[in-house]
């Protein structure tokens, strides 16, 4: 049987046809085609990797104009909290310079009133002094006319006394 | 329908390829002669035989040195003629001479068509891809055909050679999906019953020889020094290398016995595939010898297990392909990695 002695003539067709096949597919088959397909390999994992990149920014960005929109809130919170805080400040120094300048006015007004009190009723009795005085000289000046009615007048006085 | 197509044309070129070959046999002898028709199935022809009495006459190139260059078609020594003294000896099936000498015989025979049918279309198909990646560059995916391709050469490039070789698997490859392809397209070709398929390469020696001298030559020529001490001088007891070179002497027919068996194994399986296949369809015409009553009910067993066999030879077609590549691989990886 011949099935295991290699037939020379099959063996150099096969050698030689193997040969060329393997020259030319490991030369123009093989390696362009995993070539190509390494660099769309790279291709896809750069992709991935900028895409993943772009992500991270985008959230970046976005978690920073959180944080900014949390911070100027919180500074407007304050800001709104300061501005309570220095307006009843505001407003109760005023209502203490207020109650403080009425409380003045009321002291001087009192005074004022009090002089003028003081005034009217010193004039008041300078006038009725004067009055008086003109009374009692008008009277005396009447009365005393007549020494009789003076003296009687005098002694009723003294009597009522 | 379409693969009931197949196996129906399967089951019918080895039936009218079987029964041709009685028709020869008869007039010897009633009886089949079932090896005869298995072995002319399985082995090399000068002529590539169809169905019947349809034959494509093939080219005999011979040499020798009295008589120089002789090429002529082998329809000339159809019969027992001779040509220029030349005959086809019963015995061998071979051509030799008055004196029953082998000239110098590089004839394109049966087998050697086949091969050249095999390295066109893998070149085109191939070539066609890397025409595709040319064209399309690598910013688009490719679909179909191209798809399933890439898949294989992607998974060949990444899982066979990178995971077996590691560093520096690029130089290997191409040679590793050279020897995959080519096995696979061998192994398909040779389960069609008919021409443009149907000569058994894969299960030949001298192919798979071939493959193996290859597969040695990847393995050994391009090996760092570390390798070739590994054999030499392998780091074991000195007592097992030192007055009797008994670690050396294993070490370095294992170098040769790495080849060998991816020669025998890759023979073996598809030789074994293509026998079982052609007893399957022998077993109609032996049973239908002893009448129909025998006949019908082994014709319907054969045919469904002619249906399991080819599918099951589909399936080694692929693995014996994977195996080889993958044993190549892992054979590499061990000389470079030593």
């Amino acid at each position: 049987m011949n099935l295991l002695s290699p037939d020379p003539g099959l063996l150099f067709w096969m050698i030689l046809s193997f040969g060329i096949v393997f020259f030319i597919l490991a030369k123009f088959g093989f390696p362009v085609i995993i070539g190509m397909v390494n660099k769309r390999k790279e291709y896809i994992e750069m992709s991935l990797l900028s895409a993943r990149e772009a992500n991270k920014q985008l959230a970046g960005i976005k978690e920073e104009g959180e944080r900014l929109l949390a911070e100027a809130k919180s500074q407007k919170q304050e800001i709104v909290a300061g501005a309570m805080v220095e307006k009843t400040k505001i407003v109760q120094a005023a209502h203490e310079q207020a109650s403080a300048e009425a409380s003045k006015i009321a002291q001087e007004s009192a005074i004022a009133i009090q002089r003028a009190k003081e005034e009217a009723l010193a004039d008041v009795k300078g006038e009725v002094a004067d009055m008086a005085l003109k009374v009692a000289e008008t009277i005396i000046r009447e009365k005393m006319q007549d020494d009789e009615e003076q003296k009687k007048a005098i002694l009723k006085m003294i009597d009522n006394l | 329908m379409k693969r009931v197509l197949y196996i129906l044309l399967l089951i019918l070129g080895y039936a009218a390829g079987a029964s041709a070959a009685e028709g020869n046999a008869e007039p010897k002898d009633s009886q089949l002669n079932v090896k005869d028709i298995i072995m002319g199935h399985i082995g090399d022809a000068y002529e590539w035989h169809i169905a019947g009495n349809a034959v494509i006459p093939l080219p005999c190139i011979l040499y020798s040195s009295d008589k120089g260059l002789d090429v002529f078609m082998s329809n000339r020594l159809e019969g027992g003629e001779s040509y220029n003294g030349y005959h086809i000896d019963q015995a061998s099936g071979k051509i030799v001479n008055e004196a029953g000498v082998r000239p110098f015989d590089i004839s394109i025979t049966k087998n050697v068509l086949q091969l050249f049918i095999v390295c066109i279309l893998l070149c085109s198909v191939i070539l066609s891809l890397a025409a595709w990646y040319k064209r399309n560059g690598y910013d688009k995916a490719p679909g179909g055909f191209v798809g399933m391709m890439e898949a294989v050469i992607d998974f060949l490039d990444q899982d066979v050679a990178k995971a077996n070789i590691g560093h520096g698997y690029e130089k290997f490859s191409p040679y590793l999906g050279t020897i995959f392809f080519f096995i696979l397209t061998c192994n398909l070709l040779g389960l069609i019953p008919i021409f443009p398929g149907g000569a058994n390469l894969t299960g030949n020696i001298a192919v798979t020889m071939t493959l193996a001298i290859a597969s040695w030559i990847a393995i050994n020529f391009f090996a760092p020094k570390a390798y070739f001490k590994s054999i030499f001088w392998p780091e074991v007891p000195v007592f097992l290398k030192a007055p009797l070179p008994i670690m050396p002497a294993i070490e370095f027919i294992g170098v040769f016995t790495k080849p060998f068996s991816l020669t025998i194994r890759l023979f073996a399986n598809i030789f074994a595939g293509h026998a079982i296949i052609l007893s399957l369809t022998c077993i109609i015409f032996v049973a239908w010898q002893s009448g129909a009553v025998l006949g019908l009910p082994m014709t319907i067993l054969s045919v469904l297990f002619s249906i399991f066999m080819n599918c099951l030879e589909l399936l080694v077609a692929f693995v014996q392909a994977y195996v080889f590549t993958l044993l190549t691989a892992s054979f590499i990886g061990l000389a470079q990695n030593e």
